[in-house]
């Protein structure tokens, strides 16, 4: 090496540890992010805390005693545990194998495949559940008719409303979570590990096992994780699958907490255990991620190729194809079907044939058009300011720029316990109050999916980073651009179709919410998914099905816009 | 004299009409200013929007903002708007008795009597002229015929409770529903809670409106409703579906669905003249003849095939007593039923 090399490195070194000893030209805008998001989620959570500590007696846990000792409380905690592990497991069973499949294997179709399961991931899990009750109801289900009708049995192959039934639909429509999760990590691990261990003589279901998984381990752990809370967090899957059969969750029960006359302190009671059990769980994924360095992505790219599956390929793609058949194929048709009938669950003849469901929804009925325009409102806008704000917080910890940055983390992921129903009451109070009043508007309606869509967000960007070496970053530092500068230059052009995917996870996120809209919604702020959780208390079964059709629809649209406008198809790889 | 007597007649009723007409113009005027009245309301959402649609038509630049939830529901946002200072609601209109005892308790109505409730049967009006009954349905055992053959089906309350109907029926729920809140009051005082204790034995499918288990029945996923309001068993019927519709002789629970408008109504002008459409001869019989619902109105006609009242063993609930008893009704039908 030459001499003028050697003091070139000495003096970037220089400026390095200058860098690191005078004050960061950026840091306010690190410190209102952080601030920002602090105030975001600490308010609502304070609230809850103190509603559940507090009564006119003063500080007490006679609440937690309430809660904790009624055995039908409990049946509810534990039938939420028991729902929630299991569809973790069937999503990461599903979500990952389909993943790699799709990533790294020749599996014909890819880009459909791909497109269906974000069809799943668009499909709201209410939505899915009310389609399920239509095709598995024991008696007027469409597949248990067949069934009948095959095999002359008066009885039923599936029933719906059980725990079973309940887990099956929530696992149909968490596993895109995983999916994504892990086809992101998979399209960035280069083969050249894997081509070594072939070099060395393994078979391919050996590399798969010792190379890619253990790479793919933490997406693995944390789609296990993301999927769980996901479902511990539902509240209209539950409520459409389980109320019937009198089995309640976690959520159906802090629902039935706020019927008049509200016992808003058992809810808080409720939902504070469940906050420290996630901060258990985020804190143990922490521990077993956090000892390793899980950067696959270096300046130069390495190359992927695609594993062979031979004689594999035509049952795999059965597989994935049977899995995409049971949560879009099945349940759209028969919503299609249902949209164009006058009776749902007769065959659709010219006798049965109407258009009137398409009339009443879109002309009659008043409040569709303000909802179908206040979701997309919200959708764009939430989208947008989550995907900014989830990925400076993201920043902050990951490049560890701010003191106590790890505990943001806590902050950011913190929403994905708090049950969207026990969210809106906390926003409830909080912003129906002088300083900050919100309700009323869409915009109490704006901060309740921000804050619940934080998780979401940040965790796509978080895994997006680490994924990304700072050393680019830090070449850039080096030679003078600032931190905003390099994020903006530097490490946001690699992680576009990350947050991008960022800003999909949010939309779609929103414009499918329901547990916390149903709280906070006012005649004027009226959201889709409200309206279709009205109709189905009353059962009108050819209006929602209106309804859920034009939702994908319309999503859909704007998902490939999106996408269109970012020059790169989501349904493609990277190439 | 006779013929002046009658001219003085026909010019004071000349002169009182103009009066009300005056009134009325003056009402229309002020309601067009305020542009709209808010109507929380549990009637079922096809009917609430052909009412909202009406009223419309009616008087052009006024709008109806419909907010359609069962009547627990609707109590709830009341009182949680309450709660927070926010004043929403003009017109709130359920079918538990009881809320319009609470609501008039606390001071959350306006006191307005609509012309030409006079006549209506006192289960129709409050006393002390708060809130008045804008419709009445009944809660009735229906069943699925295609499935369950009539001489088979369960013609009486007491039939439910045969273990072989276990799995075959669906109810609603008194947590979600005034009717069924009413339903099960009146049950509870005809037979006590072990009515419901042996009913819940039968596994019944629980949904929430008490206009869902007509869907429920007329698809055959449960082909008995041991439960539910019979204005939409009726118009599902009259849809082309087959449901029969059961008026049990031991006595049918008969729910008056009262309506008023909100003490802090944000458009009270519109909101009285909602309450003057509502109790018009016209939008009366358009509840009739349109909805298959029953009213207060003396003048009313019910389509033929529809039974008449004074032909049933009518159970009349007590709005004060339903007002007493929600909470332990919500708590004992969730104790028995699970959810």
């Amino acid at each position: 090496m030459s001499i003028a090399g050697t003091e070139t490195i000495g003096r970037a070194r220089a400026a390095v540890r200058l860098g690191l000893a005078t004050r960061d030209a950026t840091l306010p805008v690190w410190a209102g992010v952080a601030l920002l998001l602090v105030f975001l989620m600490v308010l609502p959570l304070a609230s809850l805390v103190s509603t559940s500590l507090v009564d006119e007696t003063g500080i007490t846990l006679r609440k937690y005693v309430e809660v904790f000792t009624n055995a039908a409380f409990l049946k509810a905690i534990w039938n939420t545990i028991v729902v929630s592990f299991w569809v973790g497991i069937i999503a990461v069973a599903a979500g990952g194998s389909m993943a790699w499949l799709v990533t790294r294997t020749d599996l014909p179709l890819k880009r459909c495949v791909r497109a269906l399961v974000m069809a799943s991931f668009v499909t709201p899990p209410f939505l899915g559940a009310f389609a399920w009750t239509l095709l598995a109801g024991p008696n007027a289900g469409a597949l248990n008719k067949l069934y009948r009708a095959l095999t002359g049995s008066d009885g039923f192959l599936f029933n719906i409303f059980t725990l079973e039934g309940l887990i099956f639909v929530m696992a149909l429509y968490s596993f895109p979570y995983v999916f994504s999760m892990i086809a992101n990590v998979c399209e960035l691990i280069s083969s050249d590990l894997e081509d070594a261990a072939v070099i060395l003589g393994a078979s391919k279901v050996r590399t798969a096992c010792t190379i890619t998984l253990p790479l793919a381990l933490p997406a693995l752990l944390g789609g296990f994780i993301v999927a769980f809370l996901h479902s511990l967090s539902l509240f209209g899957a539950p409520a459409i699958l389980g109320l019937p059969a009198g089995i309640h969750t976690i959520t159906t029960q802090i629902w039935t907490f706020f019927q008049y006359p509200p016992r808003l302190d058992l809810a808080a009671a409720f939902s504070v255990p469940l906050l420290l059990a996630t901060m258990a769980l985020i804190a143990l994924q922490k521990k077993i991620l956090g000892r390793r360095g899980f950067s696959t992505v270096g300046g130069k790219g390495g190359q992927r190729r695609l594993v062979r599956l031979g004689w594999a390929r035509v049952p795999a793609f059965l597989l994935v194809g049977g899995v995409l058949s049971l949560s879009i194929f099945l349940p759209y048709w028969i919503l299609l079907k249902a949209a164009f009938s006058k009776a749902w669950a007769v065959p659709l003849d010219w006798d049965n044939f109407t258009l009137n469901n398409f009339k009443f929804v879109l002309f009659q009925y008043t409040d569709t058009q303000r909802a179908i325009f206040n979701t997309f409102k919200l959708g764009v806008l939430t989208a947008t300011a989550g995907t900014l704000l989830a990925t400076l917080v993201a920043y902050i910890t990951n490049r560890n720029i701010l003191r106590g940055a790890r505990f943001l983390s806590f902050f950011a992921l913190a929403p994905l316990v708090i049950p969207g129903i026990v969210l809106a009451v906390a926003l409830f109070i909080v912003y129906t109050r002088p300083p900050i009043v919100l309700y009323g508007t869409v915009w109490i309606l704006f901060v309740a999916y921000l804050t619940k869509e934080m998780p979401i967000g940040f965790s796509q960007a978080e895994s997006t980073f680490k994924s990304i070496h700072p050393e680019l970053e830090d070449a850039s530092r080096i030679i003078g651009a600032n931190r905003l500068t390099s994020l903006k230059d530097v490490t946001a052009p690699l992680a576009r179709s990350g947050l991008i995917a960022a800003w999909c996870f949010i939309f779609i996120g929103v414009i499918r919410e329901l547990s916390a809209s149903i709280l906070l919604f006012s005649p004027a702020s009226k959201v889709v998914s409200v309206v279709i959780f009205d109709l189905k208390e009353e059962g009108l079964v050819g209006a929602i099905s209106v309804l859920g059709i034009f939702l994908l629809l319309v999503s859909f649209a704007v998902i490939l816009a999106v996408h269109w406008a970012a020059g790169r198809d989501l349904a493609g790889g990277r190439e | 004299m006779m013929r002046l007597v009658a001219a003085l007649a026909a010019v004071w009723c000349l002169g009182g009409v103009s009066v009300a007409f005056a009134q009325d113009a003056a009402l229309v005027q002020a309601a067009k200013k305020e542009g709209k009245v808010v109507w929380y309301t549990s009637l079922a959402i096809p009917s609430s929007t052909a009412i909202a649609h009406a009223f419309r038509t009616k008087y052009p630049g006024v709008d109806v903002e419909v907010h359609r939830t069962g009547s627990q529901r609707v109590l709830q946002r009341v009182m949680q708007e309450a709660g927070a200072g926010i004043k929403n609601a003009d017109i709130i209109h359920t079918s538990d008795a009881g809320h319009f005892v609470l609501l008039k308790e606390k001071g959350m109505l306006l006191k307005y009597t609509p012309r030409g409730v006079e006549p209506f049967p006192s289960g129709f009006k409050d006393k002390d002229g708060y809130y008045f009954g804008m419709r009445a349905t009944l809660s009735v055992i229906a069943h699925n015929p295609k499935v369950v053959p009539e001489k088979d089906a369960p013609k009486t309350w007491k039939d439910l409770l045969n273990s072989k109907w276990k799995g075959r029926m669906v109810s609603a729920h008194p947590g979600y529903s005034g009717i069924i809140m009413t339903h099960v009051l009146a049950l509870v005082n005809l037979y006590g809670w072990d009515y419901f204790r042996d009913l819940a034995k039968n596994s019944l499918h629980l949904v929430q409106s008490a206009n869902d288990p007509a869907g429920v029945v007329a698809s055959g996923e449960r082909p008995i409703g041991v439960n539910g309001a019979e204005y939409f068993y009726y118009k599902t019927l009259k849809q082309g579906n087959p449901i029969k519709i059961v008026y049990p002789a031991e006595g049918v629970p008969l729910v008056v669905s009262p309506v008023a408008v909100a003490k802090d109504a944000p458009h009270p002008n519109a909101a009285k003249l909602f309450m003057e459409f509502i109790f018009a001869r016209e939008s009366q019989q358009l509840l009739a003849d349109r909805e298959g619902l029953y009213t207060g109105h003396p003048a009313v006609t019910y389509p033929p095939d529809k039974p008449k009242l004074k032909d049933l063993k009518l159970l009349n609930a007590d709005p004060d007593e339903l007002e007493k008893r929600n909470a332990e009704i919500k708590k004992r039908f969730t104790q028995f039923f699970g959810a």
